[in-house]
């Protein structure tokens, strides 16, 4: 409980410190929203100066912090100029989207991953274990961008699968399995583009977790007693490398949540990763934080997550934290 | 009482093809008769851990030789599938080895890891599993079981966990238990208290066993006979107490000598120094040729260097390889 | 109390007085328990003379070891080297005691550097002397390793490439280049074969008359103690629960937990009151 209420404020420390650093750069960040109205002669210097005092963007940066800080509790996270409402409810709608790409991609990698990671473990240094690490090495070198479009180009040239968006222009009138398969379909490449993006990091850290494992004497005792090999490898082998895994499956999140955000833009999916980029360039202030400040939160509740699984994996670790 | 185990001639190598393998047993060959107890004493290399995992056909991945037969219950358990192999492991024949600490699954709840031998055994239902993990811990631990299933390694021990180990072994009965050096990271007192529980159990299960150690004086009391193994090879075989008693082999004799005697009289201020073999015996101070003991043996002939011994009998059940005792 | 009375008016090496060491551990609730490892241990051990600390795991002997060793400070009491208190003194002051009192484990594998060979190994602390020039220092090396009893052909090896009782002479070899007085053997033979277990002990008598070191035995092993000591500290939980010579602590055991790691001990009798 302890241990719980530490993290948290762990938690909360790390936000403040992420939204002032948003908040300073963003602001030393040279020009602001309303730079490009003056150069549209129709809108009067007045009407500009006007807005600017209206959302406080003359206001010295300690009292527009503390603005902005009351906004969050009360559920806004600023205003949008660009879109004339309230943060949160705009990120939300994105930020789900993200969620759907990231979580999916997360699942699908994590479920390759061990098993074939398991299975290299066990013929290691045989022919299929080496064209697998070949292989995972290949994947490695390209860069994330080089293979989101890639998979653009695939769709273009096949015709087969939509080449942005998350639904298609009939969506609501499909009925729901339908609406389901239309939107796997969209899902598609976005998620296999995140999915080879990690996967040879997983692969190779489950590999690598594994292996050493199964040269421990407990394993060789339990096969001593009779105990199965698949019992042997996922019972008891994946439960003993499970530690370096989980915290791997919290870096995971981080690397899948900034490879979805580049996937996004490039496959227009409608996600944090193209409105973080236009209200970047549109210097939508409070949206930039934002969109920082949730994946930031992202983060956390990821590691924290991972935390929690190593807490409730590792009988060691608890005796540990209690002491 | 018929043998329920037989080794042939049993041969393991580890390592690189050709000369640079190394012969953890070379050779080795033994009965063992229902009931009985086989006190295994060989220093470390001299193959007697090798000896304990390859009888179940659990061999090392760098493993490029094991020829020979392990008979048991009518089968060679060296030409056995793998599913054969696993019903017999942990069920006929189980394994208890020597670091406890290591043999456990540190995240498992060691009730939990008695229970997935019987679950590999084919015992089905919760019910049947919880209370026959309760009956086999209780025969192990006087009190406190309950407790001791729901702890995890870590928080038992050194001696619980042997017991735990102990108890993982008999669960599905079997007819033979092999355990290697399972008193070595043990204290005195718990190293007692352990062999103990082996007596008690063996005389209570009637189990068969092979006891593998590096200290003679485990044996005493516990074996009724006794292999002694030196470099891979049986260097004496023969009933524990005469063994123990009179030693054949120039290396069990020396070996015998060299632990210091608890009682022995007032000293005069000069220090004694214990009677002890020198040299080792890693592949690497083995001689090429002849008998692998003749570099470090007080007794050795011009013979012992050129030729290797035979395994004769000094009497009916006792047998030394040994040039010493040819021609008698 | 003292080690070895041939000699009426001569100074003890070791005189440790009232020695404590605890522990605080906390607890789930968040309250502290003291642990007393160390509880009030006095002894004193005469230079070339073995004094054996024998007791089950956990009794404190370990700590004891360190405490020496000016590994770990003291709680309270002293601990007098060579006639100097020893416990208090700063972390600087301590390092050049800690080359007088050289302490060996159980398993010194894990303390070589693995890609050193056995030469540099040994070399390594003569080198930091800084006073030799590379001939001296590898001269004084090979003698070190022959006094040792590791033949000139094992100075290119590597500390796997040896079997755990010349990694032992391996150790002593290292602990013997800074010249210590005193020797502690914190189970040191504990891991070896038999075989091995009487080879060191041999050695560790010929160094003994050799060089006149001083030796603090702990173990839980009362007959090799018995065998090599010319006295024996029995301690449990943290205290030292009777001393003598070996004889009398063994003929005539005064406390329980003696007379039990008396019974521990493996002997060679063939009654066998449990069979048949």
């Amino acid at each position: 409980m302890r241990y719980l209420l530490r993290r948290f404020g762990h938690a909360v420390f790390l936000l403040v410190g992420v939204s002032l650093l948003a908040f300073t750069f963003t602001t030393l960040a040279p020009g602001n929203y309303f730079d490009e109205m003056r150069l549209n002669p129709q809108i009067a210097p007045e009407t500009i100066a006007a807005l600017r005092t209206q959302y406080e963007l003359d206001r010295p940066l300690p009292i527009r912090y503390a603005h902005w800080v009351s906004s969050v509790l009360h559920g806004d996270m600023g205003f949008s100029f660009a879109y004339n409402s309230p943060v949160l409810p705009l990120l939300w709608v994105r930020a789900r989207n993200t969620l759907l790409l990231t979580i999916t991609a997360m699942l699908l990698a994590w479920g390759i991953a061990l098993p074939l990671g398991i299975w290299s473990a066990e013929h290691l240094g045989r022919l299929p274990d080496r064209l697998l690490s070949l292989g995972t090495a290949a994947l490695m070198v390209i860069p994330d961008l080089a293979l989101a479009l890639g998979f653009l180009v695939i769709a273009v040239k096949s015709g087969r699968f939509p080449t942005g968006g998350m639904v298609s222009l009939h969506f609501e009138s499909l009925a729901f399995p339908g609406k389901l398969g239309d939107l796997f379909l969209h899902m598609a490449l976005p998620i296999t583009a995140l999915v080879l993006s990690v996967l040879p990091l997983l692969l190779r850290h489950v590999r690598a977790a594994l292996a050493e494992v199964l040269d421990a004497p407990f394993l060789l005792a339990a096969e001593g007693h009779g105990i199965s090999r698949r019992t042997l490898l996922y019972r008891y082998a994946l439960p003993a490398a499970a530690n370096p895994l989980i915290s791997l499956f919290g870096f995971s999140i981080g690397t899948l949540l900034s490879g979805s955000l580049l996937v996004e833009v490039v496959m227009s999916w409608p996600g944090l990763g193209p409105f973080l980029l236009e209200a970047i360039l549109a210097r939508d202030l409070y949206v930039v934080i934002g969109g920082v400040l949730l994946s930031t939160l992202f983060l956390i509740g990821g590691n924290f997550l991972a935390d929690l699984l190593l807490y409730w994996a590792d009988p060691r670790i608890r005796t540990e934290a209690s002491v | 009482m018929g043998s329920i185990l037989e080794v042939r001639d049993l041969r393991v190598a580890y390592g690189p093809r050709g000369r640079g393998a190394f012969r953890a047993l070379d050779g080795v060959s033994f009965c063992l008769e229902s009931e009985e107890v086989l006190g295994v004493l060989g220093e470390s290399g001299s193959g007697k851990s090798t000896l304990a995992t390859s009888i179940l056909g659990l061999f090392r991945a760098n493993t490029i030789v094991a020829t020979g037969a392990v008979l048991f219950e009518g089968s060679d358990l060296l030409q056995a599938k793998p599913d054969e192999l696993q019903r017999i492991r942990g069920k006929r024949i189980s394994l208890i080895f020597q670091e406890p600490s290591m043999a456990l699954h540190p995240t498992m709840r060691v009730g939990r890891q008695v229970q997935q031998v019987l679950a590999a055994h084919g015992m089905k239902g919760r019910s049947a599993l919880n209370q026959k993990t309760r009956e086999v811990l209780e025969t192990v631990f006087m009190e406190e079981t309950e407790r001791i299933a729901r702890s995890y390694p870590h928080q038992l021990s050194g001696g619980q966990r042997q017991r735990v180990l102990i108890a993982q072994a008999i669960a599905c009965g079997p007819s033979l238990v092999i355990a290697d050096e399972p008193t070595a990271s043990l204290d005195p007192t718990t190293q007692m208290e352990i062999l103990g529980v082996f007596r008690a159990l063996r005389k209570r299960l009637g189990l068969g066993m092979i006891f593998i150690t590096h200290n003679p004086a485990l044996l005493a009391g516990m074996a009724d006979r006794l292999l002694v193994l030196y470099a891979g090879r049986v260097a004496e075989l023969g009933p524990a107490e005469e063994v123990l008693a009179s030693p054949k082999h120039p290396y069990t004799r020396s070996l015998l000598e060299s632990i210091p005697p608890l009682l022995d009289g007032p000293r005069d201020g000069n220090k004694k120094k214990l009677p002890s073999i020198p040299g080792d015996s890693r592949p690497s101070s083995l001689p090429g040729a002849g008998c692998p003991f003749e570099p470090r043996c007080p007794e050795r002939m011009d013979i012992c260097k050129t030729r290797d011994p035979q395994l004769v009998n000094v009497s009916q059940s006792h047998t030394v390889s040994c040039f010493r005792y040819e021609n008698q | 109390m003292k080690v070895s009375d041939n000699d009426k008016d001569m100074q003890p090496l070791v005189r440790v007085e009232n020695l404590m060491k605890s522990y605080a551990n906390r607890k789930i609730t968040g309250q502290c328990e003291e642990v007393r490892a160390v509880d009030g241990v006095s002894f004193t051990i005469f230079p070339g003379a073995t004094l054996a600390v024998v007791g089950e795991s956990g009794s404190g002997k370990s700590t004891l070891a360190l405490c020496l060793a000016c590994l770990e400070k003291p709680t309270s009491g002293n601990i007098q080297f060579e006639g100097a208190d020893i416990s208090k003194l700063a972390e600087k002051e301590r390092r050049t005691i800690r080359r007088k009192i050289q302490l060996i484990f159980q398993d010194p594998a894990s303390s070589f550097n693995p890609r050193w060979s056995v030469l540099e190994i040994v070399a390594e602390p003569l080198a930091l002397q800084g006073s030799l020039s590379r001939d001296e220092i590898r001269l004084r090396a090979l003698a070190l390793l022959e006094q040792v009893g590791l033949s000139p052909e094992m100075e290119r090896r590597l500390p796997a490439e040896l079997s755990g009782g010349q990694r032992q002479r391996l150790a002593i070899a290292r602990a013997l280049a800074l010249e210590p007085s005193v020797l502690i053997l914190d189970e040191a033979l504990s891991a070896l074969d038999c075989s091995t277990q009487a080879q060191i002990a041999n050695l560790l008598v010929d160094l003994q008359s050799a060089r006149d070191m001083t030796y603090l035995f702990i173990s839980h092993d009362l007959a090799m103690a018995a065998h090599l000591a010319d006295e024996i500290a029995v301690m449990n939980h943290g205290r030292i629960v009777e001393q003598g010579p070996p004889d009398k602590i063994l003929k005539q055991p005064q406390t329980e937990i003696t007379r039990e790691l008396l019974a521990a001990v493996p002997r060679m009798t063939f009654a066998r009151p449990e069979a048949q």
